[in-house]
């Protein structure tokens, strides 16, 4: 959920309305839990949740084996996966897979397997949607101080790293 | 200036726009975001307001009910069960006529055990004597605070108001929501001043034993002032959308009813949902409309039925279910009443009880079952589980 907030609030910032809501309420960092976001020039007064999203995002691939998360994927969607294995297992045809091994990269930089920054890095720069001056600016509102500083580092690092690959 | 919130925070920043000198809540799912959040805003002296912690709810609605009494205002939020525990003191608030403000992120009551949303809580209460208004977005929803003390604390009405909005699909969403400043709010709603309140130095008593030679006057009077208080939630909705842009100065919202064929009648989140859904119906040449309901109670029945005139079929979507009446749910019932005599046709359909999630095609397939006129039931059951 913190993920979707965030990129929720990056989007905001980057001049469009934005919408982000988790799908179930197990308040409990760890549980396996959906969160969505709209992104849309026009404000969003749609409530569903979301059943074919343009872009996902994997926080733990281990999620793949028992739940059907690329459920609802068009031809062209992106979906991100935090792995750190090159291939992910039952991604439809016409899918563009990007990966990154996110959480060495948050235990690296934060020092902690908590990968919501790393992740939304990657997704600013695999989808173009989010420029990374708004999800800095999000970042700083979000947290203070060095602890501020390093998941600016952390998004920067795994946004380059994604930049670098494409 | 638009900034983005998520929800259970814009009206805790409500609340505290609101000045609250007293604030009682138990914490609960989906409600205790916004508790949270004035618990810090009071040890952080960012509001100046006494907040209490309690036992329960029971003893939460209490401390308000005390508080409200001995002349201060007063704020709460609840959901669910914990509504059902303070029903006792829900009834004696209007009796006693003080006007409290209680937001409810409205969720499903059990058994089964649910914390996700439906209406049923405070449908539940529509005869309590509290006014209830229900927004449809973030925005909204923050608003109606403002407009609730306001109508609620005027001397002609001295009731109470729930401000009410879906549980998650409203409190945990993160939106775009225009907060108004401190002094906008002060320029808006001045502070309150009792019209009567508990002092040693003039002693009186409230909510007293009413024998059967004055019990009927009370319940007369109480139903004068709910009738009342629609005319002071459209006067100060209206003064609110002179100051800030946004009218509220109607009980409820008509979205594309010119020449509709069949209109939807809801209440809340599920609004924005059904007018994407009109657009897209509109566009293949279906042609179907929206009255939403901001205020339930009391019931603006003249204004739904000015609202409907001439729709053959009304759909009223229901987050709740009356177990056991023909139509099944509570506001279909009500619908009903204020077009009697009409003609027109109006359904029930019981929908996202309990979280179930509701989607456009949802209601293209509804606006084609009151077509039929086939109605008063549930929709979208897993016939599979029966």
């Amino acid at each position: 959920m913190t993920a979707a907030e965030l990129i929720a609030t990056a989007a905001f910032k980057s001049g469009v309305y934005s919408q982000a809501f988790p799908a179930f309420g197990v308040e409990r960092r760890g549980a396996p839990v959906q969160a969505f976001v709209r992104f849309s020039d026009e404000k969003i007064r749609l409530r569903s949740q979301i059943y074919e999203p343009d872009y996902i995002i994997v926080q733990d691939s281990s999620l793949i084996a028992d739940v059907n998360v690329f459920s609802g994927l068009k031809e062209g969607s992106i979906v991100l996966v935090n792995t750190d294995k090159d291939t992910v297992e039952d991604v439809p045809d016409g899918v563009n897979l990007i990966t990154i091994d996110a959480t060495s990269l948050a235990l690296e930089i934060l020092g902690l397997p908590i990968t919501n920054t790393t992740l939304m890095g990657a997704f600013a720069a695999a989808t173009g949607e989010i420029g990374l001056e708004a999800l800095e600016e999000a970042l700083s509102e979000r947290f203070s101080g060095s602890l501020a500083e390093k998941n600016i580092a952390a998004a920067r690092r795994a946004y380059e790293l994604i930049q670098e690959g494409q | 200036m638009l900034q983005i919130m998520e929800g259970s925070h814009a009206v805790a920043e409500a609340a505290k726009l609101c000045r609250p000198e007293v604030v009682s809540a138990y914490p609960i799912t989906p409600q205790t975001h916004i508790v949270e959040r004035l618990a810090e805003m009071v040890a952080d002296g960012e509001l100046d307001a006494e907040y209490l912690c309690v036992d329960s709810e029971l003893s939460a609605l209490s401390v308000c009910l005390g508080s409200s009494a001995a002349g201060s205002r007063v704020y709460s939020a609840t959901s669910s069960q914990g509504l059902m525990l303070m029903a006792e003191v829900v009834f004696n608030v209007a009796g006693m006529r003080q006007p409290i403000i209680m937001s409810i992120a409205n969720r499903a009551l059990g058994a089964p055990l649910s914390i996700w949303n439906d209406q049923q809580d405070s449908l539940s209460l529509r005869d309590s004597g509290w006014f209830q208004l229900y927004g449809e977005d973030v925005q909204e929803m923050t608003d109606q605070h403002f407009i609730a003390y306001k109508a609620a604390e005027r001397h002609d009405v001295l009731l109470p108001g729930f401000v009410c909005f879906d549980g998650f699909i409203l409190s945990h969403t993160y939106e775009p929501v225009d907060i108004p400043t401190q002094e906008e709010i002060d320029a808006y709603l001045p502070p309150y001043v009792p019209y009567n309140k508990l002092d040693a130095k003039s002693p009186l008593s409230m909510g007293m034993y009413a024998t059967p030679d004055y019990y009927m006057e009370f319940r007369y009077e109480t139903d004068l002032a709910m009738q009342r208080a629609g005319n002071a939630i459209s006067e100060v909705g209206k003064e609110f959308g002179e100051m800030f842009g946004r009218d509220y100065s109607m009980h409820t919202e008509s979205y594309r009813m010119d020449d509709a064929d069949v209109a939807f009648v809801a209440l809340g989140s599920i609004c924005g949902t059904v007018k994407d859904a009109i657009d897209e119906m509109r566009a293949d040449g279906i042609k179907a409309g929206l009255v939403k309901i901001r205020t339930y109670r009391p019931f603006p029945a003249k204004e739904i039925a000015h609202a409907l005139a001439g729709v053959p079929k009304v759909a009223v979507l229901e987050k709740n279910i009356s177990l056991g009446t023909s139509m099944k749910g509570i506001v279909g019932l009500e619908v009903k009443d204020a077009l009697t005599g009409t003609g027109i046709d109006v359904y029930s359909y019981v929908v996202g009880l309990g979280g179930r999630d509701i989607r456009k095609k949802d209601i293209r397939a509804i606006a084609a079952l009151a077509e039929k006129g086939e109605g008063n039931m549930f929709y979208g059951l897993r016939t599979e589980l029966l």
